[in-house]
């Protein structure tokens, strides 16, 4: 078991079969529903976990974040985020 | 007294909602968390009307949906349900005994988009499992098990654990994990109800928390990621009370079989509250308005100790229905706290399950049956410094 997942550029993540990610209007954000539970997630993360869909690439999910949001330098967010969320088991690769 | 409290800040949604589809229930289990007093429970909501509060509480903004009971497999409109929620966009919880789940319903339940089903064992030991819940359920719940990995649901086992199990909680992990359960909670009763009228016989010994703590910190490390354990101490062995419902009227909303909304499961037996009904009033009218939702939020109400107490955000003086089980005053601190002048109370049970004596092994189980609960005055626990030993 490896206990600091690697993301790398290439892997395609997605939301993990275990979680639904939702937008939710009551709240103005993005959530993450699991049995009797939920994360409520902060804009960015709800802005990358959205784009986890298993068909693009993380490389690719960055240049559409940094379009998006008209910046650049994301990349190691975007990782350290993804390993975050890798070991909580919200995405998987 | 009687003036709402000053609610300080619009509350947030009622992001939890509790359907209690039916008090009707196969199983007859002495900790029950349903009122002794359910079978004066008039007549069950409609499914229209189920559908109508399934809708008016998405639009407050409720996500989780648990149906529960009671049996809600009871009701033969449980599918016509579930699926009215999972088109509004609920996360849907069935919180079932496994009675009546058949593979057929199961299929049904799964095509009307129900997420996951939590499943409830009283105990892994057969003899065990059937006097405790007084019905033969112990291998249906195994064959409940299979249809549930079998559909693809991820699984939560439930057992409540208490002083007649907790002994055998390794092999109650053991079991979870032999039918592949992702997540296991192992919660102890909490003194409310039926488990209240069976506090004596109910409730653990220091030793065999201590020994069941240390058994499950050995499972944890055995099977690692294959399961996930919470364990839930009674909150007697506490020296604060817990953070009731993660504060009243803060994200738990509970429908009744009557249509009753309450704060928590047990607030009707609260004096002095007089809950709406969802036939009289709008979901977001009842959370936002109500006078009984409104009455303990906040810190307005409290009294001392709680009032002046640097931890009175932490857990908000722990459980209005507690306190007043326990002290007869609802507004008091919860007596689980050291703080509280009647801790006493607390001490005086705990000190008693030290013991293997008269109480534990004299007085007979009160099992939650409908003749029971018939015999059972209307709001049956009256305030009492000490109601497990009000007669019977």
């Amino acid at each position: 078991m490896n206990a600091v997942p690697e993301i790398r550029p290439e892997m395609q993540p997605r939301v993990s079969r275990k979680f639904r990610l939702q937008w939710e209007d009551a709240q103005q954000a993005w959530v993450l529903l699991y049995p009797e539970g939920m994360v409520k997630l902060n804009q960015s993360a709800g802005e990358i976990l959205k784009r986890c869909d298993g068909a693009h690439s993380v490389d690719e999910l960055v240049a559409d974040l940094e379009r998006t949001f008209g910046t650049t330098g994301l990349h190691a967010d975007v990782i350290a985020f993804l390993a975050m969320a890798r070991q909580q088991h919200w995405v998987e690769v | 007294m009687n003036a709402p409290a000053p609610v300080t800040a619009q509350p947030g949604p009622p992001l939890w909602l509790l359907a209690e589809l039916t008090y009707r229930c196969p199983l007859h289990c002495v900790f029950c968390y349903n009122p002794v007093d359910f079978a004066h429970t008039p007549d069950e909501l409609s499914t229209d009307e189920w559908l109508r509060v399934l809708r008016e509480a998405r639009a407050a903004g409720s996500v989780q949906c648990g149906f529960s009971g009671g049996e809600p497999l009871l009701r033969d409109d449980l599918e016509v349900l579930v699926a009215e929620a999972h088109r509004l966009g609920f996360y849907t919880n069935l919180l079932t005994s496994g009675v009546g789940l058949t593979a057929t319903r199961a299929a049904a339940l799964k095509q009307a988009g129900l997420d996951h089903i939590q499943l409830s064992f009283q105990d892994s030991t057969r003899e065990l499992n059937d006097f405790l819940s007084h019905t033969r359920t112990f291998d249906l719940k195994q064959r409940v098990a299979a249809i549930i990995k079998d559909n693809d649901w991820p699984m939560v086992m439930n057992c409540v654990i208490h002083r007649l199990n907790i002994d055998y909680i390794g092999e109650i992990i053991d079991m979870a994990v032999a039918l592949d359960a992702e997540y296991l909670e192992l919660a102890n009763s909490q003194y409310y109800s039926w488990a209240m009228l069976n506090r004596d016989q109910l409730l653990p010994s220091r030793e065999q928390i201590e020994r069941a703590e240390r058994i499950t910190n050995e499972r944890r490390e055995r099977y690692g990621d294959r399961i996930r354990i919470f364990f839930v101490v009674p909150d007697y062995y506490e020296n604060r009370p817990k953070k009731c419902m993660n504060g009243w009227g803060n994200v738990f909303l509970t429908i009744t079989p009557d249509g009753t909304a309450l704060p928590c499961h047990t607030a009707r037996m609260l004096p002095g509250l007089n809950f709406p009904n969802v036939r009289d009033m709008d979901v977001k009218r009842i959370w936002f308005e109500s006078e009984g939702f409104n009455r303990y939020r906040g810190h307005g109400w409290m009294k001392e100790p709680c009032q002046s107490c640097p931890e009175k955000e932490k857990d908000h003086g722990g459980c209005r229905c507690q306190a007043y089980m326990l002290t007869g005053d609802a507004a008091a601190a919860d007596p689980v706290c050291d703080k509280s002048p009647r801790h006493d109370v607390v001490m005086a049970a705990v000190a008693r399950a030290q013991s293997d004596e008269v109480v534990v092994r004299d007085i007979p189980l009160v099992f939650r049956t409908p003749e029971e609960s018939r015999r059972r005055p209307v709001l049956a626990i009256a305030p009492s410094a000490d109601p497990a030993h009000e007669p019977r």
